[in-house]
């Protein structure tokens, strides 16, 4: 009997094939099989005959929506760059989306990166991805070269040994704690919608931390970005991170040193946390594509808690609304202005 | 040369003797827990009794982060008025501790001596060769990312170490190959390797995989302009986040920026590790970016491992350590676009 994942990478393929054939899209961007168990290639498939190598598997853990600004400009005609934009509708992508990665789409349309009259949303509903690290982990120092997926089992194997662990207890940390797992657009459905999740405490890995004093704090923060090499991988692998130019990369002023003090690696992983307040939707994107393991993630999720608790929003949930921090209302909270009065009680 | 047998046990205290007097670093098994000032990310100073472990395969950090520290004062100077030498530019002084790298492996003590190809003659990388001592370990078995074979290389090859210990039935065995290798060893009670441990390890050597040179001799002989204009980058390109893992995981991704950095006055000219997926590597002061799209960053990494560098000093600048093609995001394997180039005719 096929398991639930391969009768979606079936229905995947079916409606990839089906919308490439009658011409609705000019892409679809979907994932390949990767070279080694548990990875997988982002890939983008333009003719019908070659969407038998899309495949849908619990280790689809990059965010498909980074790569739609791109190749939506990828299939419009070639122009100059003083030339005018194009009359009349533009080639449309398909692009295959979770709860979370439709929400960074809805994110995309706010802030006018993605037209999602183009935008094609094969929706499915998420069952959570597993961290490969947290795999690697259970098998500590043994290779594993083989990872057979069941709907609730994964079955591994290594040159001496095979096996089975629960699905579950290595999804990532992020689809564990997820309460959305259903797409918030859905042009195609592929499979069937997911369930609201009730978790009491999305945050509770946040709140441990607060709980610390603010040496433990400093503790934890040191010594979880000190391996950084400062590659940009989870930059890279955001779909909120779009600039022309990182505040890291500008040499002209140069607001970050370029090397591994741990003062520039700490203020680069501040700022671009501070950079997804109110956008980022915890695709967990970041943390999985990290080589050296580093759990950058917390930083957004802290920043996720504080916009849903200040101005009661979660990014890309309400499509069509403005973005918490572009947005003013006067009943906005107003906590962080400094008074004379909230100094002195401050200073006392 | 001379050959010791070792137990793990003076292994152990060979190493702990050695970091009485000098630095001494190890790989650091599982996730370190904090940065040391001296020591690169993945690597850990030998200070306690704490016996080396070592996984199968290369450590997750390459050797390079001690040649190429991150990142490295070439300069100094001052800005201050009142200094007579005001923006004169002094040469740094160059380190010349020595420092024993414990526990590299084969892939990694050859891309020492691949990257001393182009940096034959940089001052910098040459202090740091000077005073860096390699004690590796032969592979036993390869991981199946590893393809050093395939590159030129060999699991059980000793080029570029001062010390290689191999593994045997029951016991382990100790090359010493260098002059540097005799001093280290000088002092220390160490019983001479059996003749059949000798035969054992040859024929070990012998039995291994055996570098390889029919791809590279292939791609050497290939038309540049055929592989520069293959439909292969296409797919490649739209795949890559440009992200720079590959390069700085990479024992033989050598590429550097220069930059001034000044602090009240005190100025220092650093060079620090920089990789040609990122935008601003090509960056012309014009505006014009002649690699400004993502395909020609990928395209220009894999044309320099396989073709370029080749062309220029003979082998691939690869090892195959394999590392980029595990922690690649989004699984880009240099095995596989090295078959893709080979199929280009």
């Amino acid at each position: 009997m096929p398991t639930i994942n391969e009768k979606l990478t079936e229905e995947i393929r079916a409606k990839a094939k089906a919308l490439l054939s009658d011409g609705t899209v000019a892409a679809v961007i979907g994932f390949a099989q990767g070279s080694l168990p548990m990875t997988i290639k982002p890939t983008v498939v333009r003719a019908a005959a070659d969407c038998g190598k899309l495949v849908w598997n619990s280790f689809c853990v990059l965010n498909l929506a980074n790569y739609l600004p791109e190749v939506l400009k990828s299939v419009e005609p070639p122009r100059g760059p003083r030339d005018p934009k194009p009359t009349g509708p533009l080639p449309r992508v398909a692009v295959l989306a979770t709860g979370c990665w439709s929400r960074n789409i809805v994110v995309q349309t706010q802030e006018h990166q993605v037209d999602r009259d183009r935008v094609v949303v094969m929706g499915v509903g998420s069952r959570g991805m597993v961290s490969r690290r947290k795999v690697e982990a259970h098998f500590s120092g043994r290779e594993i070269l083989a990872v057979e997926e069941h709907d609730h089992d994964l079955l591994v194997k290594g040159a001496d040994f095979t096996e089975k662990i629960n699905r579950w207890s290595v999804v990532r940390d992020n689809c564990q704690t997820c309460t959305h797992p259903d797409p918030v657009l859905v042009d195609v459905r592929i499979g069937e919608p997911a369930a609201e999740r009730k978790n009491p405490n999305p945050f509770k890995q946040v709140d441990d931390i607060e709980k610390k004093s603010s040496d433990e704090r400093w503790a934890w923060f040191t010594a979880e970005f000190a391996t950084c090499i400062r590659c940009y991988a989870c930059r890279n692998a955001c779909p909120l991170c779009y600039c022309p130019t990182c505040f890291v990369d500008d040499a002209k002023p140069q607001w970050v040193g370029k090397s591994l003090d741990a003062v520039d690696t700490g203020l680069f992983h501040l700022l671009r946390a501070y950079h997804c307040a109110g956008r980022c939707t915890d695709c967990g994107a970041c943390e999985s594509v990290c080589p050296m393991g580093i759990n950058m993630r917390m930083l957004t999720k802290k920043l996720n808690k504080d916009v849903l608790n200040l101005y009661g929003i979660e990014a890309g949930m309400q499509p069509g609304s403005p973005l918490p921090l572009t947005t003013y209302a006067i009943n906005d909270p107003q906590k962080f202005i400094v008074t004379e009065a909230g100094a002195a009680k401050e200073g006392e | 040369m001379k050959v010791f047998r070792l137990s793990p046990a003076e292994l152990d205290n060979m190493v702990r003797e050695w970091s009485k007097t000098r630095r001494v670093y190890r790989p650091a098994p599982g996730r370190q827990q904090s940065a040391h000032a001296d020591c690169a990310p993945g690597w850990e100073r030998v200070t306690d009794s704490a016996s080396l472990t070592m996984a199968a395969g290369p450590a997750k950090a390459s050797v390079k982060t001690f040649l190429f520290p991150q990142p490295e004062t070439m300069q100094t100077y001052s800005l201050q008025s009142s200094d007579p030498d005001k923006a004169l530019l002094k040469e740094a002084e160059k380190p010349t501790e020595k420092q024993i790298i414990v526990g590299l492996r084969p892939c990694d003590a050859r891309s020492v001596q691949l990257n001393n190809l182009p940096y034959g003659e940089d001052p910098y990388y040459q202090a740091n060769l000077a005073r860096t001592v390699m004690v590796g370990f032969t592979c036993g078995t390869m991981c199946s990312t590893c393809f050093c074979d395939q590159v030129g290389g060999s699991p059980m090859a000793t080029e570029g170490l001062d010390i290689a210990i191999s593994q045997l039935d029951g016991t382990m065995v100790a090359e010493v190959l260098t002059p540097t290798g005799e001093e280290l060893t000088a002092g220390l009670d160490l019983a001479p390797a059996a003749d059949n441990d000798i035969s054992a390890l040859a024929q070990r050597r012998k039995d291994c995989p055996q570098p390889d040179s029919v791809k590279l001799d292939t791609l050497k002989g290939r038309d540049l302009n055929k592989l520069y204009e293959a439909p292969l980058w296409k797919g490649l390109g739209e795949s890559c986040i440009n992200c720079g893992a590959c390069t700085f995981i990479c024992p033989t991704c050598y590429c550097f920026d220069v930059q001034d950095e000044v602090v009240r006055g005190r100025g220092r000219r650093i060079r620090y590790w920089d990789s040609c997926m990122f935008p601003l590597y090509s960056l012309h002061t014009s505006g014009h970016n002649p690699r400004g799209q993502k395909m020609l960053r990928t395209r220009n990494r894999f044309m320099h491992k396989l073709k370029y560098f080749p062309d220029r000093f003979g082998p691939f600048s690869c090892v195959g350590c394999g590392r980029c093609v595990q922690d690649c995001p989004v699984n880009i394997d240099i095995r596989e676009v090295m078959g893709d180039l080979l199929r280009v005719e």
